[in-house]
This record gives structure tokens, sequence and C-alpha cells, in this order.
């Protein structure tokens, strides 16, 4: 029974892990540039959480209402001011901007919040459960994965069948001809980083309540973002979701087996399914 | 010659250090269809990406009905009804064909063509239409570009290499339907290596050669000889 529950706390966690990768997936997908502040986007978004609770004495859950549109707006300011200026045929420029970035938010984020771990107080939704069967589920990791799935669905739901996905999905293919057909790939390389952003705005939110959190935890973050993207294959959002769970599923195993293993179980899983299979679990099968 | 609704002065165009048209002097005018021939690397793509908008110009280089357009970025000039089939095709593989359609009426300009349209003049488009449009034959994609041009109710149309790399038949099928688009008032600019064809359709003809024009000549008298010149610039 110890061991189902590691498998059920683990996939439960592998809801939160795809939500950190699902703007990732995103970002890389319709315009192929490598995020390495995403990690420090999610604190950064948790921290703005925080000032919106603090602030105004809202829920965090509630607060998801003003830092989604907020991170949305600094998503589409962050592409038209600097990213786009950064894309091309080169893919190093956008690697070293982004890693820049994230030097940036980390120092703005200890200046402003300082080095102090800080949580988001959710009340009573931080510990009540249910018990399925003998397994106790927490209500948080039950709703981060129902989101998770909510999220994914509906990014799906947008890339194939809207004109908003129609235009992400012509820009990815050939960003000349889509110019060609008045899509000014500048505005929608913007609304694809807003739309990432938003996500990722709903991740930090989770991760704030769930853990505590401290200007230095986006590198972490932003690994196990990275290695639930490639286990589910680039470019496949629901693969993410996949590869979120087994590397949650990994850690809470390594988590029973000694509480020391747990992160590094999860690297193993990804490495072993690197080496088994090099393109992910699922690659490539949709947008 | 009527009104032109394109012109370019003093065309220059680089890719880097690379000069690939010079001092291009061109005039379509409204309703016309002009040809435009040369062997290959005489600059007759280079001339449709600065016309379109993708590739930069210097300034007054290309006037639009009177408006000056070398500085408009490829989905300004879109807008204003500018529209092309581009070499090779280039359909997006991650569209079917009807949402390739769809993204050529993304520039929100109302005329004739919309989708039936498009289906009437070829209708197998509309028993292909939730295929992948990488999954047709060559003819079917041009077809698609085709549609996908016409469905932003251009008033110029661009077709570059129009016959590039499709069986002789097709290309026939893709002329005769070449009337009932152009019909419609349009003006159009056709490029094309088969001269036969080109001359066919055309009012005017122009001949690049190593980025110059080296002809400009109605297509119903222009004789072999001169575009043997301009063609390969042998005296």
């Amino acid at each position: 029974m110890e061991w189902l529950n590691a498998i059920v706390q683990g996939t439960l966690l592998g809801g939160l892990y795809a939500l950190f990768a699902a703007g990732l997936s995103l970002i890389f997908g319709v315009m192929r540039l490598v995020n390495i502040a995403h990690g420090d986007l999610i604190v950064l978004a948790a921290y703005l959480g925080l000032t919106v609770t603090t602030a105004t004495g809202m829920h965090p859950m509630a607060a998801v209402v003003i830092v989604v549109p907020a991170m949305a707006l600094i998503g589409y300011a962050l592409q038209r001011g600097l990213l786009n200026q950064t894309l091309g045929d080169d893919i190093l420029p956008p690697l070293l901007v982004t890693f820049g970035l994230s030097v940036i938010i980390q120092n703005g984020l200890l200046e402003v919040y300082t080095a102090d771990p800080q949580t988001l107080n959710a009340g009573a939704l931080e510990t009540a459960s249910v018990a399925v069967g003998g397994v106790a589920l927490g209500i948080l990791p039950l709703l981060t994965f129902g989101i998770a799935i909510a999220v994914i669905w509906g990014l799906q739901w947008t890339f194939y069948h809207t004109a908003l996905g129609r235009a992400f999905r012509a820009v990815s293919d050939n960003q000349d001809i889509a110019q060609l057909m008045g899509l000014n790939r500048r505005h929608i390389f913007g609304l694809a980083m807003a739309l990432a952003l938003g996500v990722t705005a709903i991740a930090g939110i989770l991760l704030g309540i769930r853990t505590s959190f401290d200007p230095s935890i986006g590198g972490g973050r932003l690994i196990f973002g990275f290695e639930a993207v490639i286990i589910g294959g680039l470019g496949n959002l629901w693969g993410t979701l996949v590869g979120g769970v087994i590397l949650g599923v990994a850690q809470t195993i390594g988590a029973k087996i000694d509480p020391g293993w747990q992160v590094l179980a999860g690297h193993i899983a990804f490495l072993v399914i690197l080496a088994v299979r090099p393109n992910g679990l699922f690659p490539r099968i949709s947008g | 010659m009527p009104d032109p609704i394109l012109q370019t002065r003093g065309l220059n165009s680089h890719y880097g250090d690379f000069q690939a048209l010079y001092d291009v002097e061109l005039d379509v005018g409204e309703g016309e269809v002009l040809a435009i021939i040369g062997a290959n690397g005489a600059g007759k793509t280079t001339l449709m990406r600065s016309i379109t908008g993708l590739m930069t110009n210097g300034p007054g280089q290309i006037h639009y009905r009177g408006q000056d357009i070398s500085r408009l970025r490829a989905d300004e000039v879109a807008e204003l009804g500018l529209a092309m089939v581009p070499e090779g095709r280039q359909l997006f593989p991650s569209l079917s064909v009807k949402e390739n359609l769809m993204i050529g009426a993304q520039v929100g300009r109302t005329g004739p063509w919309d989708m039936q349209a498009v289906y009437d003049l070829f209708p197998i488009l509309e028993e292909r239409k939730d295929q992948a449009s990488t999954s047709l034959s060559g003819g079917q994609q041009q077809m698609v570009a085709i549609g996908r041009a016409l469905m932003a109710n251009p008033d110029l149309i661009l077709f570059d290499e129009i016959s590039l790399g499709l069986a002789p038949i097709i290309i026939k099928d893709i002329y005769e339907a070449l009337p009932g688009i152009i019909g419609e008032g349009m003006s159009a600019i056709i490029v094309e290596q088969d001269i036969t064809k080109a001359l066919s359709v055309s009012s005017r003809v122009y001949c690049l050669q190593e980025g110059r024009v080296s002809l400009e000549s109605a297509s119903d008298t222009v004789s072999r000889e001169d575009i043997s010149r301009a063609y390969f610039g042998i005296e």
C-alpha cells in the first residue's frame, strides 16, 4: 500500500511538473526558443502571487485572476521588446539572452523580496485530503493535477480549433510565408509568449502553495520542466503530461527508498528514457 | 497602358554584399497580366520577394497605387491587396488543406473569393479539405497555394514559378484555370520558365538577366530573336 501511495502521489506531483513544462513546450514549438529563464519566471509568478495576496488578502487561488493577466502582459512585452530581436538562424543568442534574463530576475527578486523563504498561505486547502481505497489524496495535489489536464486540454484546443492556434502553427511551419498571409510573426510570437507565461503564472501560484520558495529555486524548476518536455517528446503537449507524471513517480519512488534520492531518481529516470528513446516517448505527433 | 497599380523605380536588392537586382523599372497596369521571364539566378524570385516585402528595400523604390510600400513589412503589404503564390508551393505542413485556405483569408479583405468559390474553382480540394496539405500531389498542392492567395481577395496576385516541378498535364490544367482567376479584374505578375506559356497568358513581358531588365515588350509582338538575346545575353 505504501508503494501504491508513492505512485499515486508521484502521479499527482507530475501534474505540477507538466504545468512547469507546458509553457516551455509551447514557446519551443512556436518559435524554436529555448527559454533558460522559464524557471525564474515561475518563481516570479509565485512572488507576484505573494504580493497580491498580502496586499489584498485574497486567497492565492483567487489571485490567479490578477497574476495570470499580469504575467501574460510581461510575456508579450518581453517578447516584443527583447526576445524577438534574438530570434534568427542562430540558436545561440536566445540562449544567452534568456540566461542573462534568468540572472536579472533572480537578483531582482533578491533585492525586492530578500532571500527569506516564503509561502502562499492557502489555509485549509494546504492540508485537506480525501481517503480513497486506503490512500490519502491531498486536495491540493488533486486540484493541481486537474488544472494541469484542463490547461493542456485548453492549449491543445487552442492550437487545433482557433484562428490563433492556426496562426501559431503556420508561423512555426514557415515564418516568411505566414508573413505573406498577413500574419505579423513578431505579434504572433508575443501572443505565444503571453499564453506561455499565463500558464507559468498558474504553475507559479500552485508551486507557492505547495512548497516554500525563494529567489534561487528557479533553476531546479527549469530542469524538471525540461525533463518532462523531453521525456514526453518535443512538441507534444499530452506527452509533456506523461513526462511530468513519469518524473513525479520516479521522484516519489526514489524518496520512498531513501529520502535523499528523490531528485536523483527523477534525473536517472530521465537519463534512462533519453538513452532508450532519444526523441522522447511520443515525438512530434502533434503541435 | 492603363494607370499602374504597381511601379518599381530604381529597385536595387541585396543579399548581404551580393547585389541581386540593379535599377529595375517595372510597371503593372490595372487589370494587366504581366509575364516575367529569365534564366535561373536572373533575379525573378528576388524581385517577387522585394515587391511582397520579404526583402528590405530602399525608400521610394516600390509604389503600389501611388503609395510607397518599399519599407513595409510583408504582412502590411498583404493587407493592401497584394498576394503571392510562392515558388515551390510552400504550404503549411501542420495545417490541413482547409486550414491552409483559411490562413489565406487572415488579412480580412472581402471580395468574390471565399472558401466556396475556391472549391468551385478546384473541386478536388473540397474532397481533400481535411487531409494534411503534404499528402496531396504536386498539382493539388499548387491548387491549394493558388486558392490560399485568392482567399486574400488581392488586387494584384504574383505567381512565382507557377509550373516549376509539375507534370505537363497538370501545368495545362493550371493554365486553363488562370483566366477564371485573373478574369475577376485582378492584376497579375506571372514568373515562368516556359516562355511560350508566359507569352500566351500575358499582355506584356519583361525579361531579367543578371539582375537587370534586358527586355520589355508587348507579348504578342515580341520576336524569338529578341527573347534569346535578352534571355541569354547573346548578341
